[in-house]
């Protein structure tokens, strides 16, 4: 099949939409694990029909569900999630210091390769990895071990590791994020971290260029040029030429600098996109116009994108994990809302059109290509 | 025969419709209960008490025969209407208004 498969997370299950290449109609099956908020799912690059999905409630805590058959089918893992040792304390809110303590899996990144790895990013901010497809979770704790992790201190969301990038051109290479950490990366597969914020700046912390306590909310990479990271910041979008050693605003024009999700065009790398919204204090889009921005300059200078989106009364949120883009000749952007939509471009952005309306609040949208 | 009922949240994770009927050796406490229940859907271990410490999920609430037993020991004998199946022992989820 020539086509693409959508999975969403949403706050009371998964769905799984599919198409083919033109991307104009679509299967949709689920809820799957109704009633159960899914943080993501995510397929396998070495084995599209290994998907992974993270599961949660406050009520009944973290299950990972894995499906071997592209999500007709899931079965259950183990979900024990330990921190390796002593889990060590953070900063609350109140500057008071607290334990670590394991709440639920944001992100799950399965690996390039073996479809039987798969990383997983937690709450409180922990990296997890299973080589054995999700049976079994064990901690990298070098991260959360880190000399500055006793400074660290949550986002309004939680102190969530929420972004997973692994450098394909380079395996011992990782870049991890975390509100309101920051950016880190790792050079030997997780044994050993080092923050890489230099450059950011938030008026919000006791020093506005602090070496971590940044809100980063999500980071993006196109796979062609792995040292060239994206980033939406709480405030700012930003780039790296250097894999993350020094990073500088590319805001420019936008609307409003604030948002939660970026990404990057798979085939013109200076190609981007984010959503903004009005302020970290209204979480809606600027003017009730739905407008996902597009630069093709590698940022600073910005276009609306704005053909079949809503541009009026129009105040939901698209959350950090929930836009994605496939791999086609045409590229497809796909993202989701909280009120329920998710909208789909055939056309690297020049028009939309929704796939579905009426979703309980999306959590997460990734994307299959499928060949 | 010991029936328990579970919250829907986990009737799905553990594809079952209804009560689950369960053989429990030894005396029926709320332990006993657990382990019996676990032991037969292994995919509900962590999801009503801690897998290490075996601590109740707080937000995890057990009831039988009108009765919240959810801060009695884990090893206390649950009321003789529940060891013979003549009532079911609850697990619910808190529930809140609003």
């Amino acid at each position: 099949m020539n086509g693409v498969r959508v999975l969403v997370g949403t706050h009371k299950g998964a769905f799984v939409m599919t198409s083919d290449a033109k991307r104009k109609q679509w299967d949709i099956s689920g809820p799957h694990f109704t009633g159960w908020e899914v943080y993501h799912v995510k397929g396998s690059p070495a084995d599209p029909n290994r998907l992974y999905a993270s599961q949660n409630t406050g009520w009944f805590g973290q299950v990972i569900q894995r499906s071997n058959d592209g999500g007709k089918t899931w079965q259950a893992m183990e979900k024990k999630f330990a921190y390796d040792g002593e889990p060590g304390t953070h900063k609350w809110y109140d500057g008071s210091s607290r334990p670590f303590e394991f709440k639920r899996i944001w992100h799950l990144e399965p690996s390039l390769t073996d479809p039987d790895t798969v990383y997983a990013g937690a709450e409180d901010a922990a990296f997890f990895r299973s080589t054995d497809g999700g049976e079994s979770w064990h901690e990298l704790p070098a991260l959360r071990q880190h000399s500055t992790a006793p400074d660290w201190a949550p986002g309004a969301g939680g102190m969530c590791l929420h972004t997973i990038i692994l450098d394909p051109k380079n395996a011992d290479r990782i870049f991890v994020a975390i509100s309101a950490a920051g950016a880190f990366r790792s050079d030997d597969g997780g044994e050993s971290w080092r923050p890489i914020n230099r450059g950011l700046r938030s008026e919000g912390i006791p020093d506005p260029n602090a070496e971590v306590g940044h809100c980063v909310h999500r980071i993006a990479m196109n796979p062609s040029r792995p040292n060239v990271l994206f980033m939406q910041k709480h405030w700012d979008v930003m780039r790296t030429d250097d894999a993350g050693d020094t990073w500088t605003e590319v805001s420019g024009n936008l609307p409003s600098d604030f948002g939660f999700p970026i990404d990057v065009h798979p085939h013109e790398p200076e190609t981007i996109y984010v959503v903004p919204i009005k302020s970290d204090s209204e979480h809606i889009p600027p003017d009730g116009k739905l407008r996902v921005y597009r630069s093709r300059t590698g940022g600073n200078e910005w276009e609306a994108l704005t053909n079949g989106l809503p541009q009026s009364n129009c105040y939901v949120n698209i959350l950090r994990d929930a836009m994605a883009i496939d791999s086609l000749d045409s590229p497809g952007i796909y993202f989701g809302t909280t009120g329920g939509q998710v909208y789909a471009s055939a056309d690297a952005g020049d028009s939309w059109n929704a796939i579905v309306r009426d979703l309980p609040a999306v959590l997460s949208v990734e994307v299959q290509t499928l060949k | 025969m010991i029936r328990v009922v579970l919250p829907p949240h986990l009737r799905n994770l553990a594809q079952v419709r209804g009560e689950v009927e369960l053989e429990v050796q030894g005396k029926a406490t709320q332990q006993s209960i657990l382990d019996a229940l676990e032991a037969r859907f292994p995919v509900l271990r962590g999801t009503i008490r801690d897998q290490t410490t075996q601590q109740r999920r707080a937000l995890v609430r057990f009831f039988a025969c009108e009765q919240d037993l959810s801060l009695d020991p884990p090893d206390s004998p649950l009321p003789e209407a529940v060891a013979t199946g003549k009532e079911p022992f609850l697990i619910i989820g808190a529930m809140a208004g609003g």
